[in-house]
C-alpha cells in the first residue's frame, strides 16, 4: 500500500498537499489543469523532489532517503525514456544492471521483453530508428524487467494519436497486472481516465484530494474538475 | 520541497571536484602569493621594468584593436557569401589557435623578413623596408594569430541574428545601409567587446613571439622580462616581483572577461551562412567581399606556404636530436591532453550539477586565466628549487600547459554537459544509473565530441608550447618548439624551418587524431 501521510510540497509560490492511500495493484489516474502539481507528485513519490514535511510510504516504509534508483518505483517520462547513444537491448538491460554487465540469462530475459512488447529482432537498433510507439513499447519493455512495484506515468505516451495511445495504455495494464503493480498515471484526457483507471485523484487548487471511484467521479464531478473538464 | 541533485559521483569520488578545484587554486593563487612575498611588493622595479608593462598593455591593446577591426569585413564576408572552399576556409581559421607560435613566427619572417617578397616588392618600387622585429612585428604576429579567433567569434554572432529580422528588413526594403545599421551594428555592439579583451587577455601574457621578435628596452614584454630575470640574470626576487605585475594585470582583464563568453571553439560557424541569398547586397560590395576575402587567404596562407616551402629541402638533414625532441613533445603533449581532459571534465560535470559549491567550482577553472606560463612557471621554479628544477621540466611543463588550457575546455565542456544533465540525470537517477556507472554509460559516450576535440585542442596547444619549457630545460629536456626557437637563435633558418615544419605536422596529426576520436555519431 502506498501510503501519503500528510504529505506538502511548496516551492515559492506553488503548494500541494496529499493524505490518502493507494493498495497495491490498482490503476490510478492524476487529473487536473497544468501547473497543479500533478507531475511534481509523481515526481516526489520517485525521489527527485523532497518533501517540505509529510511522509511516502510503502508497505509502511517511509522512502525518505532512498535514492530514486533504490526505491520501489519505475517511472516513465514524458520524453527522454531511452538513451540514445545505446541499442535498445542496452537500454533495457539498464532495468537489470546499471553498470550494464549482463550475463547470458540476463540478455535472454532482454530479448523476452522485447518480444513480449512486439519489438523482438529489435535488440540492436538505437532509439533514433524508432517511431513513438516503439520507443514508448520499449519503455515499458524495461518496466517489465524492473519489475518495481509502483509504476509511474507522467504522460509518456503524450504525443501519440489517440488510438495509439489506447493500445500503450492497453499494454501498460498486462505489464501492471504481470508486474502486480500499482500505476498512478498523470493525464489531461478524461477518456484515456475513464478506459484506464479504477480511481481518480483529482489535483486542483493546492490540493491532490482523495482517490474516487472513476466512473462514480465523472458521472458527478466535485467543482474543481467540472472548471477543468469545461 | 527541494529538487535533488541530478548527478552524483559516487561518495568515494564526491570530493574529487573539489580537490581538482583546490590543487587550480593553490598553483595559480599560492604562485601569485608566493611570488607577492618574494618580490616585496611594486618596490625596486626600475624604468626598464616599466617600459615593459607599457609596451605590453600597448602591443596587447594594439593587436586587439586591429584583429577586430579586421574582423568585421572579413566575418560578414563569410557570412553573407557562399563560395567554393567556404567550409575549408571557415575551418581553416580555427587552425591558428592550435599554430605553435613559433611556427608563425617562422612564416611571418619568410614574408615580411628583410628579404621576404614584400621588402623585396618594396625596394623594387624604391619605397623604405619595413622591419618585422619590434612593436610592429608583434602586432603582427599576434593579428595573425588572433585575426582568425575573432573572425569566428563574430561569424557566429552573425549567424546567430534570426533570419526572420533579415526578411523582416528586406519586406521593410532596408537597403545594405539600412540592415547594417539596424541588424549588424547592434550584434557588433554586444560581441566586439568580448571579442576585444579575449585578444588583448592572450596578447598579454605573450612570450614566443615577443622573444623572437621583440627584445630589447623598448620591446619586451613583462613575460619576456621574468624569463631574462630568470634565465640568464639569475635574479629571482626581480622575476618573483615582476611574475607578481604580470598576475595583476591578467587578473584585472580576466575579471573583465569573466562575463565574455568565448564561442569560438567548437564548429563555429562551419555551414551554415545568411539562409537567403536574396540578401546579399550585389555590387561594389559584392568585388569588396571578394577582396577581403582574398586578402584574409594571402594574409594567413602565404607564411604558412613559407614555412612548408622553406623547410621541406631541410627534412633530409634535420638537426641531431630531433626525433628525441619530438618524441618528448610528443608524450608531453598527451600527457598534458589527458590530464586537462581530465581536471575539465571532472570539475564540468560538478558545475553542470548544481551540487553545494558548484559556483566556487566554476571561479577556480576560470583561475588560469589570471595567470600565464611565466608566472606558474616562475612560482613552481621557486616551489621545485630545492629539488634541481631541470629534471623537473617535462612534469611541469605537463602540468602547466594543462592548467593553463583548462578554462578553453571548461567552457567547452561545460554546455554540453549541461544539457546531458537536463535531459538525462533523471532518467539515470530512477534507473539507479549513478557514480562510475554513470560516467561509463552515460556521460562518457554522450560528451565524446567535445571531448574528444577538447583533447586534440589541449595537445596541439601543449605541442606548441614554447613558455614554461624555456624556464626549466636543459639540453636533456629540449622539445621541438625550444629546439627550433635555439636553431632560430643562432641564425640556423633552414634547420629551424624543417623542425618548425615536423612540429606543426605532428601538432595537426594529433589534433585531427585525437579530434577523430570523436567523429562518430554515438546516436547512430
Amino acid at each position: 500500500m502506498l501510503t501519503l501521510d500528510k504529505l506538502d510540497l511548496r516551492r515559492g509560490a506553488f503548494g500541494l498537499t496529499a493524505n490518502w492511500t493507494a493498495p497495491a495493484g490498482e490503476r490510478l489516474a492524476l487529473i487536473g489543469p497544468s501547473g497543479a502539481g500533478k507531475s511534481t507528485l509523481l515526481m516526489a513519490i520517485a525521489g527527485f523532489v523532497t518533501p517540505t514535511s509529510g511522509r511516502i510510504l510503502w508497505q509502511g516504509q517511509d522512502l525518505a532517503g532512498l535514492s530514486p534508483g533504490s526505491r520501489p518505483v519505475t517511472i516513465l517520462f514524458q520524453d527522454q525514456n531511452l538513451f540514445p547513444h545505446l541499442s535498445l537491448a542496452q537500454n533495457l538491460g539498464l532495468g537489470l544492471s546499471p553498470d550494464l554487465r549482463l550475463s547470458r540469462a540476463d540478455r535472454q530475459k532482454v530479448d523476452a521483453a522485447l518480444a513480449r512488447v512486439g519489438l523482438a529482432g529489435m535488440d540492436k537498433r538505437k532509439p533514433g530508428a524508432l517511431s513513438g510507439g516503439q520507443a514508448g513499447r520499449a519503455a515499458l519493455a524495461r518496466a517489465l524487467l524492473r519489475a518495481r512495484s509502483i509504476l509511474l506515468l507522467d504522460e509518456p505516451f503524450a504525443a501519440l494519436g489517440p488510438a495509439l495511445r489506447a493500445e500503450m495504455l492497453a499494454l501498460v495494464g498486462e505489464v501492471a497486472t504481470e508486474t502486480g503493480a500499482l500505476v498512478i498515471m498523470v493525464s489531461h484526457d478524461p477518456r484515456d481516465v475513464q478506459g484506464f483507471a479504477e480511481r481518480t485523484v483529482v489535483v486542483a487548487d493546492g490540493v491532490a484530494s482523495a482517490p474516487q471511484e472513476t466512473a462514480r467521479l465523472f458521472a458527478d464531478p466535485p467543482q474543481p474538475l467540472q472548471d477543468y473538464l469545461g | 520541497m527541494t529538487p535533488t541533485s541530478p548527478f552524483s559521483v559516487g561518495q568515494g569520488l564526491r570530493f574529487l571536484p573539489g580537490l581538482v578545484a583546490l590543487v587550480i587554486a593553490a598553483l595559480t593563487l599560492g604562485s601569485a602569493a608566493m611570488l607577492w612575498g618574494r618580490g616585496t611588493g611594486l618596490t625596486g622595479l626600475g624604468p626598464s621594468d616599466w617600459a615593459a608593462v607599457r609596451f605590453t598593455l600597448t602591443q596587447a591593446a594594439l593587436s586587439a584593436v586591429v584583429s577586430c577591426l579586421l574582423a568585421v569585413p572579413l566575418a560578414r564576408a563569410l557570412f553573407r557569401r557562399r563560395f567554393y572552399g567556404r567550409n575549408a576556409l571557415i575551418a581553416l581559421l580555427g587552425a591558428p589557435f592550435v599554430l605553435p607560435v613559433l611556427v608563425a613566427v617562422l612564416g611571418l619572417l619568410a614574408i615580411f623578413g628583410r628579404a621576404g617578397p614584400v621588402n623585396l616588392g618594396l625596394t623594387a618600387l624604391n619605397l623604405p623596408p619595413v622591419s618585422i622585429f619590434g612593436l610592429q612585428g608583434v602586432v603582427l604576429a599576434h593579428v595573425f594569430l588572433n585575426l582568425p579567433f575573432a573572425t569566428r567569434m563574430l561569424l557566429m554572432s552573425w549567424q546567430e541574428i534570426p533570419a526572420e529580422r533579415f526578411r523582416l528588413a528586406a519586406s521593410l526594403s532596408m537597403g545594405p545601409r539600412a540592415m547594417a545599421w539596424h541588424l549588424e551594428r547592434p550584434m557588433l555592439v554586444r560581441v566586439l567587446p568580448g571579442a576585444f579583451l579575449a585578444v588583448f587577455l592572450i596578447c598579454l601574457t605573450s612570450f614566443a613571439v615577443a622573444l623572437t621578435l621583440g627584445g630589447g628596452p623598448r620591446a619586451s614584454t613583462v613575460e619576456l622580462l621574468i624569463y631574462q630575470a630568470l634565465r640568464f640574470e639569475f635574479d629571482l626576487s626581480r622575476a618573483a616581483k615582476l611574475a607578481g605585475l604580470q598576475f595583476g594585470l591578467c587578473a584585472a582583464v580576466t575579471l573583465l572577461v569573466a562575463r565574455a563568453a568565448f564561442p569560438f571553439l567548437h564548429d563555429a560557424g562551419r555551414g551554415a551562412a545568411l539562409t537567403d541569398l536574396a540578401f546579399a547586397p550585389e555590387g561594389w560590395r559584392r568585388l569588396g567581399d571578394g577582396a577581403v576575402i582574398a586578402m584574409a587567404v594571402l594574409f594567413l596562407g602565404l607564411p604558412l606556404l613559407a614555412v612548408i616551402w622553406r623547410g621541406v629541402p631541410g627534412l633530409a638533414d634535420l638537426p641531431q636530436g630531433t626525433t628525441l625532441a619530438a618524441l618528448r613533445s610528443v608524450l608531453v603533449a598527451l600527457a598534458s591532453a589527458g590530464l586537462c581532459v581530465t581536471l575539465a571534465l571532472t570539475l564540468s560535470l560538478a558545475i553542470a550539477a548544481r551540487g553545494p559549491g558548484h559556483r566556487l567550482l566554476e571561479i577556480a577553472g576560470m583561475l588560469p586565466l589570471a595567470t600565464s606560463a611565466l608566472v606558474l612557471g616562475t612560482g613552481l621554479f621557486l616551489m621545485t628549487r630545492p629539488w634541481a628544477p631541470d629534471s623537473l621540466a617535462l612534469p611541469v611543463t605537463v602540468l602547466v600547459n594543462a592548467v593553463l588550457t583548462l578554462p578553453f575546455l571548461i567552457r567547452l565542456l561545460l554546455p554540453p554537459a549541461r544539457r546531458v544533465t537536463a535531459d538525462y540525470a533523471r532518467l539515470a537517477g530512477s534507473l539507479g544509473l549513478t557514480g562510475g556507472a554513470a560516467l561509463r554509460v552515460l556521460y562518457l559516450p554522450r560528451l565524446r565530441r567535445p571531448l574528444a576535440f577538447g583533447a586534440g585542442l589541449a595537445a596541439a596547444l601543449s605541442m606548441g608550447d614554447l613558455g614554461v619549457i624555456a624556464l626549466f630545460a636543459s639540453e636533456r629536456t629540449q622539445t621541438l618548439p625550444l629546439l627550433a626557437s635555439r636553431l632560430m637563435g643562432a641564425y640556423q633558418m633552414q634547420a629551424a624551418a624543417a623542425v618548425a615544419l615536423v612540429l606543426v605536422a605532428l601538432s595537426f596529426a594529433l589534433f585531427a587524431l585525437l579530434d577523430a576520436l570523436g567523429a562518430r555519431d554515438v546516436d547512430a
